[in-house]
């Protein structure tokens, strides 16, 4: 139990620090995944798997949609990200 | 301790395993592109692992009740099956549109 938890937590450090933006959507995808199977080891846990599951499902679909929405905003809006790029390249 | 407890163990082992694999290569590998090679990994299979062996945990003491939570769990392993490999590769294709360098061995390594 405590090791996914200390596992979740790590690419945390990666959202932070990450280059570039997509570095941080990298991230936040891979602390949504290990969420999905913690959840379901708090259900074994708590001896209610059943409630926990329906909760799993509900968090893995809005990890996939969140991802793909952050990623095909990023690839409409290129000027934002070329700044950033100038930005870090320059400083 | 029956066989199905035993192989749920060496899953649930085996994706701890591949999750904390996957963990060190996104914190420690030098440019984005390799970083999401980790990612995949430890996204798509080591997920995929865990909800099998929980699932193959849960029908431990058999049910009708037991076998349906099970079988809703690997349908959860199933979408992560398909969708983990999309979102990585639109993160891939994003970066390929948008510029990402590839690390080059001469270049000092990257935060």
């Amino acid at each position: 139990m405590l090791l996914p938890g200390i596992s979740a937590c790590l690419p945390l450090l990666r959202a932070l620090i990450g280059p570039t933006i997509l570095d941080r959507i990298l991230g936040g995808n891979v602390i949504g995944t290990k969420t999905t199977v913690l959840l379901l080891l708090i259900g074994l846990l708590y001896d209610d798997l059943g409630m926990f599951v329906d909760i799993s499902i509900a968090y893995a679909l809005l990890n996939f949609i969140a991802t793909l929405g952050a990623t095909k905003f990023f690839l409409r809006r290129l000027d934002i990200f070329m700044d950033k790029q100038e930005q870090e390249e320059s400083s | 301790m029956t066989i199905l407890s035993i192989l749920a163990a060496i899953l649930i082992l085996l994706g701890l395993f591949f999750f904390f694999a996957g963990t060190v290569g996104i914190l420690r590998l030098p440019d984005f592109y390799s970083r999401l090679h980790a990612a995949g990994k430890c996204d798509s299979l080591a997920a995929m692992l865990m909800i099998c062996g929980i699932a193959i945990y849960n029908l431990q003491p058999f049910s009708f009740a037991a076998l349906l939570i099970s079988l809703k769990l690997f349908l959860v392993a199933a979408f992560v099956f398909i969708a983990s490999p999309t979102a990585t590769h639109a993160i891939t294709e994003a970066a390929l549109v948008l510029g990402v360098k590839p690390w080059k061995r001469t270049e000092k390594k990257r935060p």
